[in-house]
């Protein structure tokens, strides 16, 4: 949740995109502890850069220990190939920046998401109301 | 068995524990969504090597809540010996609704009960992956389709832990399975087709089993 920002999220999917940027600083348990927080209160997160692979796992394991019936029922995930991003765009190439590991990622809380579809190029998710 | 005899096979038991295992078995974890016929698959190579099964196998998903390992699963291939101790963990999946329960006429407290268990499980395998195992055989339903991201994220995980890898397309008897699917999911990796159930290909199944994990 955004600070200092106060959500009326009685009626309504909130989304909220989170730039790389503002995870770089976060350790691994830090951003993991924000998305399912975000998640859990209803919320659609998209992460620019998504996780490392050990991040992945991480999320599975935090996510399986806070299932309970009636509350909270797991997460749907999907993201991009890394190839797709890592490819080094225009810009990147343009600054010279290395490669980043960016990796656009949706998740959301599974009761709510009735299906999370991709293709190569889109993501596509049916969000059912509460 | 006489008293020679005896002798016999407990210095020759000595003998290997001193000489043959002198490293540790690699533990091999098998991994894959639910229902992918894993514990089937455990099942088949303890029973082919050691004579007794590792745990219950159903059609509800999410029958294996622990992970369960056998130790010292010994395969003889061309006249050497690959030890390796087996680890069949749950389903990996990032969702579980109790009520998916209900439908295989369960009722809501066993329900509730299986849902909780299989979170634990799922958490249980997923630290295993990071901590515990050496590598990794990744049970796929041919049947189903493989582009999940379940799929895409365990298979990631596994490569950046650098841990050696084989997919296993099974349920290849099934008339609507399909291997070339799989192959061209995981390109990067060897797929290997068998039929956990039947009994198919284990030949291949224990070959690359040998060469991967030996
Ligand atoms: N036709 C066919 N069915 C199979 C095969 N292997 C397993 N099955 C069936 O698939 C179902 C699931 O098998 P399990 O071995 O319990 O699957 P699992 O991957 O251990 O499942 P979880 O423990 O729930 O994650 C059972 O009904 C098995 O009989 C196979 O090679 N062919
Ligand atoms: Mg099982």
């Amino acid at each position: 949740m955004m600070a200092g920002i106060e959500h009326d999220s009685a009626d309504g999917v909130e989304i909220e995109l989170i730039s790389g940027q503002r995870m770089h600083d976060k350790t691994s348990m830090e951003k993991i502890r924000m998305i399912l927080d975000d998640v859990r209160s209803g919320n659609i997160v998209i992460l620019e850069e998504g996780l490392t692979p050990d991040e992945e796992s991480k999320l599975i394991e935090v996510t399986m220990t806070e299932i309970n019936p009636d509350d909270f029922s797991g997460i749907e995930i999907e993201s991009f190939p890394q190839q797709t991003a890592t490819g080094g765009g225009f810009l990147s190439r343009l600054i010279g920046s290395e490669p980043s590991n960016a990796k656009l990622t949706v998740i959301g809380p599974a009761n709510q998401i009735h299906s999370l579809q991709k293709d190569d190029t889109l993501i596509r998710a049916l969000i059912s109301g509460k | 068995m006489g008293l020679l005899g005896s002798l016999r096979n407990s210095i020759s038991q000595v003998a290997n524990t001193l000489f043959a295992s002198d490293a540790e078995p690699k533990r091999i974890g098998i991994y894959g969504p639910p229902n992918a016929g894993k514990t089937t698959l455990a099942n088949r190579i303890a029973r082919d090597w050691t004579g007794d099964a590792i745990g219950p196998e159903s059609r509800i998903p999410h029958e294996t809540r622990r992970a369960r390992r056998k130790e010292n699963v010994e395969i003889e291939r061309n006249g050497q010996t690959v030890t390796i101790d087996i680890v069949d963990t749950p389903g990996v999946t990032t969702k579980v609704d109790y009520t998916e329960f209900l439908e295989h006429d369960i009722e809501k407290d066993e329900a509730v009960r299986r849902s909780r268990e299989a979170t634990e499980g799922v958490a249980e395998a997923m630290h295993w992956l990071r901590e515990d195992v050496d590598g990794v055989i990744y049970v796929l339903d041919s049947v189903e389709d493989p582009f999940t991201q379940v799929n895409t994220m365990l298979i990631g995980i596994i490569e950046s832990r650098d841990l050696p890898v084989l997919i296993f397309a099974n349920k290849i008897d099934l008339d609507e399975a399909q291997i070339n699917r799989i192959e061209n999911a995981f390109p990067q990796h060897e797929t290997v087709p068998l039929s956990a159930l039947e009994g198919d290909n284990m030949d291949e199944v224990y070959d690359k089993i040998a060469a991967y994990f030996g």
